[in-house]
This record gives C-alpha cells, sequence and structure tokens, in this order.
C-alpha cells in the first residue's frame, strides 16, 4: 500500500526546472532509497514530501503529492501538522545548541505537549527508538553540540520520532558520518521500518542495496527507473541505471 | 632577496602601527592614574567614593563623588531599560521579518545614527525631549528621566547592530531544523534562533552600557547637571563626564585633581564593563 504518491510532478527554481513529470509510489513501512548522480533532483524531491520546499524563494510545484490520498499542497493544508507527519533528518547533523533533553523535547514541546512527565518519557522513548538511550542517558543535560557526529545524527532521529511522525525522510543521513556511526544508523534505519515509513537519499549504492526495499534512480531532474531494489541491482531495465550502479558514471 | 627584504620592512610597519595603539592606551592609563591617584589618596578614597557633597568652590571644599557615581549607575540602567527591549525587538525584527525592500531602508538609517555626532543627540533631545518633559513634569525639562530616553535611543544603534549580526550567524542548519519539526517561523525565531545568538545579544547590551556610561556631550545639555544625588527619577542629575565636562575648563590645583580622579573612576567602570564583554565573548568561543 502507498503511503505517499507523487504524480506527474514538476518543479521549478525560478526559471530552472529541477524536476520533470515525476511519478513514484512510496510504499508504506518499508525503506525507498533515492539514488542518482549530484544535482540530480532527490534533495528537491525529498524537501517536496514534508513542504521544506517552500521556504525557498522562487520554488514552483505543479503535479500532486498525496500523503494518504490527501494533497499536501492543497491550500489548506496545515504545513505544521504535515511536517510533524512527515519528519526529516539532514545530511548533516543539526542538533541545536542546548542539552540533549531540550532538543528531544523541543518538538513536543512545539505542539503543545507541556506535561514534565510526559515529555520524560517522550525522550526517553525517542532516544531508545534512536539507538542511543544508552550512550546519554547519564548526560542528558548535557549541550548536544558535544557529542560525536554519529551521536548527534541519532540525536537528530530522536528529536524527528519524539513528535511521532509517521514518515522520516533522510538526507543522505550518514554521508558525513565515520563507518561505525554509519552502520549503526543503517541497523536503525532498518528497525525503524517495522512503524516508519522511511524515503532515503543516498550516494552509496551499498548502502541503497543493504538497506532499501525500493530504489528510485534519478537523473537529471527525471526518475529513470523505479522499483524493488534487488531487482533493479541485479537486473536494471534501463541503460543508464545498470551504468550509475555499476559505478561507470556518477 | 628583494621580496624578502620587502616583507622584512612591512612586517616592521605592521608592529609599529600595533605598538602606537598599544603605546596610547599605556599612556591613557599612566596619565590617569598619575594625575588621580594621588589625590585620591590624599583625600581619601572612601571619602571621594562615598561622599555626597561636591562643592569644590567652599572653604573647605569637598570633593565626594557618590551623586554623579550614582547619577552615572542611575542614567545607564534607564538606559538599558528603555533602549536594550526595543534594540533587541529591532534587530530580531531585521534579521528575520523586514521584507527586503524595508530592510533597505532600516539599515542604513541604524547605521546612520551610530554616525551622528553626540552633540547632534543633545540639541534633538533639548528641542523636543526636553519640552514634553517640561510639560510632563514641571521643572525645567531637564532630569534624570530625559537623560535615561535619550540614552536609550543613543545606544539603540549599538544594540541593533550587533544584535542583528549575532542573529545572522546563526547557522542556517538550526532554522531549517526547528522548521521541518513542524514549528512556525516565530516559534523557531524565538526558541532556536534567539537562544543560539544569546552571548551576542548579551555582549551587545555591554557595550550599550559602555557608550551610555561614557557618553556626555549629550548628557551636559539635558540633564539639569546638580551634584546632588537625585531624589526622584524627574530630579537633575549629573553623571561622572559631565562632572568632568562642566568643571574642568575652569579648575585648578586640587579640583582639577579631583576632576581626574573623576576621570579614574570612570575608566574602573569601563575595565570592568570590557572584563565582561572579553568574559563573555571567550565564553562564546569555547562553546
Ligand atoms: N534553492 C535552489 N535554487 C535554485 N536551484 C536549486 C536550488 N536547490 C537546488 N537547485 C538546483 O536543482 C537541481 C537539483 O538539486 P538537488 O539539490 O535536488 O540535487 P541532489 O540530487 O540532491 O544533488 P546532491 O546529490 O549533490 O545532493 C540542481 O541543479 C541544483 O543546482
Ligand atoms: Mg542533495
Amino acid at each position: 500500500m502507498s503511503k505517499i504518491s507523487i504524480k506527474d510532478m514538476n518543479l521549478w527554481y525560478g526559471d530552472f526546472q529541477a524536476l520533470h513529470g515525476v511519478s513514484l509510489e512510496i510504499p508504506q513501512n518499508e525503506i525507498t532509497a533515492f539514488i542518482g548522480p549530484s544535482g540530480c533532483g532527490k534533495s528537491t524531491l525529498i524537501k517536496s514530501l514534508n513542504r521544506m520546499n517552500d521556504l525557498v524563494e522562487g520554488c514552483r510545484i505543479e503535479g500532486d503529492i498525496l500523503l494518504d490520498g490527501k494533497d499536501i499542497y492543497k491550500s489548506n493544508t496545515n504545513v505544521n501538522t504535515l511536517r510533524k507527519d512527515v519528519g526529516m533528518v539532514f545530511q548533516q547533523p543539526n542538533p541545536f545548541p542546548m542539552s540533549i533533553y531540550n532538543n528531544i523535547a523541543y518538538g513536543p514541546r512545539t505542539h503543545g505537549v507541556k506535561d514534565k512527565k510526559e515529555l520524560d518519557e517522550i525522550v526517553e522513548k525517542s532516544l531508545r527508538d534512536a539507538a542511543i538511550w544508552d550512550e546519554v542517558k547519564d548526560d542528558l543535560n548535557k549541550n548536544a553540540l558535544s557529542i560525536s557526529g554519529g551521536q548527534q545524527q541519532r540525536i537528530c532521529i530522536a528529536r524527528a520520532l519524539a513528535v511521532q511522525p509517521e514518515v522520516l525522510l533522510m538526507d543522505e543521513p550518514t554521508s558525513a558520518l565515520d563507518p561505525i556511526s554509519t552502520a549503526k544508523i543503517e541497523e536503525l534505519v532498518t528497525e525503524l521500518k517495522e512503524k516508519y515509513t522511511i524515503v532515503m537519499v543516498t550516494h552509496n549504492m551499498q548502502q541503497a542495496s543493504r538497506v532499501s526495499d525500493h530504489t528510485a534512480f534519478f537523473f537529471n531532474g527525471y526518475i529513470i527507473e523505479s522499483g524493488d531494489t534487488r531487482k533493479m541491482f541485479t537486473n536494471p531495465k534501463k541503460k543508464q541505471t545498470e551504468d550509475y550502479i555499476s559505478g561507470r558514471f556518477g | 632577496m628583494k621580496a624578502k627584504r620587502l616583507e622584512g620592512v612591512m612586517q616592521g610597519v605592521f608592529l609599529f602601527s600595533a605598538l602606537i595603539s598599544v603605546l596610547s592606551i599605556i599612556l591613557i592609563i599612566i596619565f590617569m592614574f598619575a594625575g588621580g591617584v594621588p589625590f585620591m589618596m590624599e583625600y581619601g578614597i572612601v571619602d571621594f567614593l562615598f561622599g555626597d557633597r561636591w562643592s569644590p568652590s567652599n572653604t573647605p571644599s569637598s570633593f565626594g563623588i557618590l551623586p554623579m557615581i550614582l547619577g552615572s549607575i542611575f542614567v545607564t540602567i534607564g538606559a538599558v531599560v528603555i533602549g536594550v527591549p526595543i534594540g533587541i525587538l529591532t534587530a530580531v525584527f531585521m534579521a528575520e521579518f523586514c521584507p527586503p525592500k524595508l530592510y533597505k531602508i532600516l539599515k542604513p538609517a541604524t547605521n546612520l545614527m551610530a554616525a551622528i555626532p553626540s552633540i547632534v543627540y543633545g540639541f534633538f533631545a533639548l528641542q523636543l525631549i526636553v519640552p514634553i518633559m517640561r510639560n510632563f513634569s514641571g521643572g525645567t525639562g531637564m532630569n534624570m528621566l530625559t537623560a535615561m530616553i535619550l540614552l536609550g535611543i543613543m545606544i539603540l544603534p549599538t544594540v541593533i547592530g550587533l544584535s542583528e549580526s549575532s542573529l545572522r550567524s546563526v547557522p542556517r542548519s538550526y532554522y531549517t531544523g526547528s522548521m521541518a519539526l513542524g514549528a512556525t517561523h516565530e516559534r523557531t525565531v524565538m526558541k532556536v534562533i534567539m537562544p543560539a545568538a544569546k552571548s551576542g545579544i548579551i555582549s551587545s547590551v555591554i557595550l550599550g552600557v559602555g557608550r551610555a556610561i561614557g557618553e556626555t556631550m549629550a548628557v551636559v545639555l539635558i540633564a539639569g547637571n546638580q551634584p546632588i544625588i537625585p531624589q526622584s527619577i524627574t530630579s537633575g542629575v549629573r553623571t561622572l563626564t559631565t562632572n568632568i565636562v562642566l568643571e574642568m575648563a575652569y579648575a585648578a590645583g586640587e579640583h582639577r585633581e579631583a576632576l581626574i580622579a573623576t576621570g579614574v573612576v570612570l575608566f574602573v567602570f569601563i575595565l570592568m564593563i570590557n572584563g565582561l564583554f572579553m568574559m563573555i565573548k571567550r565564553k562564546e568561543s569555547k562553546a
């Protein structure tokens, strides 16, 4: 079943068209990977799914993006609720310059949770779900910028989970991290798909094939090919896909 | 070879330039303390700092500068209470809410405010604030509240400029991170951007305090200048700086030394403010 359906979508930054006629189904409780060479529109599409592109001046979108069958670009969509439901993790870990606790509690507080006990529970649960509770449980008041990059990224994942999203968007979440942190996050992501629908941009072909269930291959603003990851990696339908996967360009 | 020599010469020039400023600060310190400290010792530091009578022409004369110390402190606190909230809110507006067209006017305007000579501010206050104050509180209209309002305005460019640049230097990734959690622009600014810029904003306030406490020419025109501990916010007031400028022209002997000693006290205030500023900067660079 599709959690998100993208239908014939075009996107412009000013006069520059960054996405051309993109259509894609993103299945529920599975991991969809976006792959493709630099500048082909992966970040652009993933940012459209929680309307972070609204923050980009001159960005214009045509076509439909449906979340649970509802068009998220309809004028009566509450963008703040949408972003609560569709969380996002960025390439560079970006915890706020405040304590670990306040980082995680920020989202729930934003959406109206005031009760201290309830916040405590959310913080613990989110940190556990992001597989970092054991590492930071004694340092919740420590500044989140003082821990390692890999830990910061998991704090950011926990922060995203704390508002109970349904979808988690991750734009190259491991590209700034060392191999061990990367492995931890990959493992975490595979666990998270039980509860969440995950979309992940990656430049790492092994990562895409290890982690994802579905893959979409982007090129120059078009989705060239998309489908089951295993099939696509063993038997790509398009020549361009094959060239990219096998590392002949990109 | 030639390049090497030129490099050596240039290094000398740079060093010399740097030494000039160091030298002048050392000379200032020596001159101030040599001129003022002996008088303080002779007159008695406690009597000087905590004496509440300043009457140089009486016999025997008395040189207590408590009224001026309190005057400077009160006026500065008032300026902070008035100027800092307006300044910070203006900075937040300029950095986060201002339409670009308005910004093109606002930014040069606040820069210009910093460049206006203080005597012009004094005239402005004399023409505008003093008459209003006269209607409002009676008397001459030259009083502590007038000085507070004027100084509140005068510290605006300092507070705005520094606060705005510290708000702008907050990494954009904090902003996007907060927005991606479903926070509104307003909440993001209040709860993430402003706290992240906190030490820069505090620094701007401290520099504003330094500006207020050191201001002279504008204050002398509108503060009333009575060397008495002000009894209310609408009493006239004399500050450390104005005490010096009012009397230096004709002072001689002990009187003159007392004025230099007043300068020493002012200098110590400024040193403390700068020390605080540096402490915050250091803490910031460590975090
Ligand atoms: N804010 C923007 N304004 C104008 N053009 C943009 C903007 N953001 C991206 N683009 C352009 O849109 C195209 C797609 O960019 P996008 O960031 O989506 O690529 P990407 O696939 O994520 O690349 P990478 O792998 O390098 O992250 C690029 O040509 C880029 O230059
Ligand atoms: Mg990208």
